[in-house]
């Protein structure tokens, strides 16, 4: 696709100059289309794939999970070990995310920043969770918190075990996406905010938080995605016991292998509104942030 | 004395970059710092304005004893060379940064009344700002809007903002175009005969020091070669590096003399003249650039203009006589000659 869409463009020769013009007479207008032929090709090739992929399996499910109509959504989610596994996932989801946006990016700053022996070594461990297939991040976890943990942490089948396992596989993705943004920082940026007298607080806040906010919301998008969907480091190490430590992934399995894919469905629509409402809230928080000075 | 730098060294693990470096910089003036790449001209400059600490020595500014200050406090202002501007705040709000802080550090609501009355300081003052600097048209604008020669004066409106003691540029113009770069200088000498805060600048052009500062101090590997007007520094250089390094030379009967100082002749008019033959004519406009080879091996440099040299009679092939100008800038030669600009 990468190709396709670096396919020298053949511009249409009167259009372009004139475009050009309009737009740098009103800078601020709304963005103006700037399809070319290539990119137009790039761009048909990339819906059809999209549309495959993704548009038309959401759709498939979310007509599956309407066929019963709102009652149908309403009895899956007035049952209260659904509920219960609903209210657990997203609230995991949310914690970890929060824990990931701080402690992502201080490791994010530690290591673009900071020099230290090791740092190397633990630039490469951060991606072990990317790595691990997760039914062995899992093992991992319970051999550590588990029954015969010899920390003498007993974790496993608590709701501590369903943070610790969520934490597990979401903790490279604030990490790797704020890095690459903080190593193109200018340290002189820093500088000239400090000799016009402000102080670390201020040149966090002002200076620094608005150009990695983008970033931290990506990778807090990443992360809660991850959180919501997650299932194989979870299963060995949660216990999957309803009310307390079923998460949702777990639930729609079970309804599919009662033969209920209708509930399944509309379990599954109702986790996708709720993606999405995290996804654009933090997307607008992150324009505030970056905006703000 | 306005800034006043004694007895500072600076190591980078086991590099010198600046040895017990000693200079006084008086209040409302113009001064570069000039010298070759990798001379310590940042180093010094960062270190005066607190972003890098002294391994030894103290920096006083205004009579104050700043060496122990961090750059929060001591009232400088830094121009980048590459602007270091704030990319997500318009040009007003770059500008209008330090102020914001000085008033409140952002911490009052924004419904305090106190916070109103700065406000509308701080818009006042901003707006005269980008009027100096003549950006005005463009407050609202992000830095990545602006071309680099605008951008620079942003920074440098944002710098003076907050009424600093000192103003410090690294290079302000070595991001920009020869032309720009000669504008942006005029402009900035003018720019310092309006607001008259003690200015430090640091350039390796010397064309540039010469033109705009009031003082020059010539930097070369951690020491002062020499500092003085720009005048001083040109007809009475302290040694063989701050003649080279300001202007070309050429080495004529063992010393260092400008090409444009030696008096050429075809017949022997002087005592002392020393012979040899034009080996090279090269013609650059108004000038003229011949090459002479003396009887003892010496290849001399001769600038003249092409009237001159017509009155002259300077052919290649011809023989000539060569002496310094009376009154001509020169040093002896040292065996090796220190290589310079
Ligand atoms: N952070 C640093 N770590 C190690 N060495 C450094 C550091 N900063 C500067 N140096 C060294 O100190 C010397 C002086 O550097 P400085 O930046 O002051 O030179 P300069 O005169 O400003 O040169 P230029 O005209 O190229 O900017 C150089 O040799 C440089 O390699
Ligand atoms: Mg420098």
């Amino acid at each position: 696709m990468t190709s396709v869409l670096t396919a020298p463009a053949v511009e249409p020769p009167a259009a372009s100059p004139r475009g050009r013009r309009r737009a740098r007479r009103s800078p601020r207008s709304a963005p103006r289309s700037t399809l070319t032929r290539g990119s137009a090709l790039g761009l048909g090739i990339a819906m059809v794939w999209f549309s495959l992929l993704v548009l038309i399996p959401l759709t498939a499910v979310v007509a599956t999970a309407g066929e019963g109509g709102w009652d149908r959504y309403l009895s899956v989610l007035r049952n209260d070990q659904t509920w219960a596994a609903v209210t657990l996932t997203v609230g995991q989801a949310l914690l970890v995310t929060a824990l990931n946006v701080v402690v992502g990016t201080v490791i994010a700053w530690v290591l673009v920043r900071d020099r230290f022996w090791g740092k190397a070594a633990l630039d490469v461990v951060i991606d072990v969770p990317f790595a691990l297939p997760t039914i062995v991040a899992g093992l991992v976890l319970l051999s550590l918190y588990g029954p015969n943990s010899p920390l003498g942490v007993h974790w496993a089948f608590t709701e501590h075990a369903v943070t610790l396992a969520l934490a597990f596989v979401t903790l490279p993705f604030v990490v790797r996406t704020v890095q690459p943004v903080l190593e193109e920082l200018e340290v002189d940026v820093e500088e000239a905010a400090a000799s016009l007298g402000a102080r670390r607080g201020t040149i966090l806040r002002r200076i620094l938080l608005p150009s990695l906010a983008p970033a931290i919301a990506a990778g807090a998008a990443l992360s809660f995605a991850r959180a919501i969907s997650e299932y194989g480091s979870l299963v060995l190490l949660s216990g999957n016991r309803p009310y307390e430590t079923e998460v949702v992934s777990v639930r729609v399995l079970t309804f599919i292998e009662n033969g209920n894919t209708a509930s399944a469905a509309a379990l599954a629509s109702v986790m996708l509104a709720i993606a999405l409402v995290v996804i654009v809230a933090l997307d607008l928080v992150q324009r505030r942030v970056a905006r703000r000075g | 004395m306005s800034i006043e730098v004694r007895g500072i060294t600076k190591r980078f693990g086991d590099f010198v970059a600046l040895d017990d470096f000693n200079v006084l910089l008086p209040s409302g003036q113009l001064t570069a710092l000039l010298g070759p790449s990798g001379g310590g001209k940042s180093t010094l400059l960062r270190i005066i304005a607190g972003l890098d600490r002294a391994d030894a020595g103290s920096v006083s500014i205004e009579g104050v004893d700043a060496t122990g200050l961090p750059a929060q406090k001591r009232d400088v202002g830094f121009v980048f060379q590459h602007y270091a501007v704030f990319k997500h705040l318009t040009v007003a709000k770059n500008v209008a940064f330090g102020l914001e802080i000085r008033a409140h550090g952002g911490l009052r609501p924004p419904w305090a009344a106190q916070r109103r009355a700065d406000r509308a300081r701080i818009d006042r003052r901003v707006a005269e700002l980008l009027e100096l600097v003549h950006l005005s048209q463009f407050a609202d604008r992000l830095p990545s809007q602006l071309s680099g020669g605008q951008r620079q004066r942003m920074a440098l409106a944002r710098a003076l903002a907050v009424e600093p003691k000192v103003l410090l540029l690294d290079e302000p113009f070595g991001a920009l175009d020869a032309k720009v770069r000669k504008e942006l200088r005029e402009w900035l000498r003018r720019l310092h005969d309006e607001v008259h805060v003690t200015t430090v600048f640091v350039t390796h052009d010397q064309e540039e020091a010469l033109e705009v500062a009031d003082e020059i101090v010539v930097i070369n590997d951690g020491r002062v070669e020499q500092i003085g007007t720009p005048d001083r520094l040109y007809d009475e250089p302290a040694n063989d590096f701050v003649m080279g390094f300001l202007g070309d030379v050429t080495r004529v009967n063992g010393q260092l003399v400008r090409p444009h100082d030696i008096d050429i002749s075809r017949v022997p008019l002087l005592a002392g003249a020393v012979e040899g033959t034009v080996a090279r004519l090269l013609r650059v406009g108004f000038e003229v650039r011949a090459t002479v080879l003396t009887d003892d091996g010496e290849e001399v440099l001769v600038q003249l203009t092409r009237t001159h040299a017509r009155a002259v009679g300077l052919e290649e092939g011809v023989t000539v006589w060569l002496t310094p100008v009376t009154g001509a800038a020169t040093v002896p030669a040292l065996p090796s000659m220190r290589s310079a600009g």
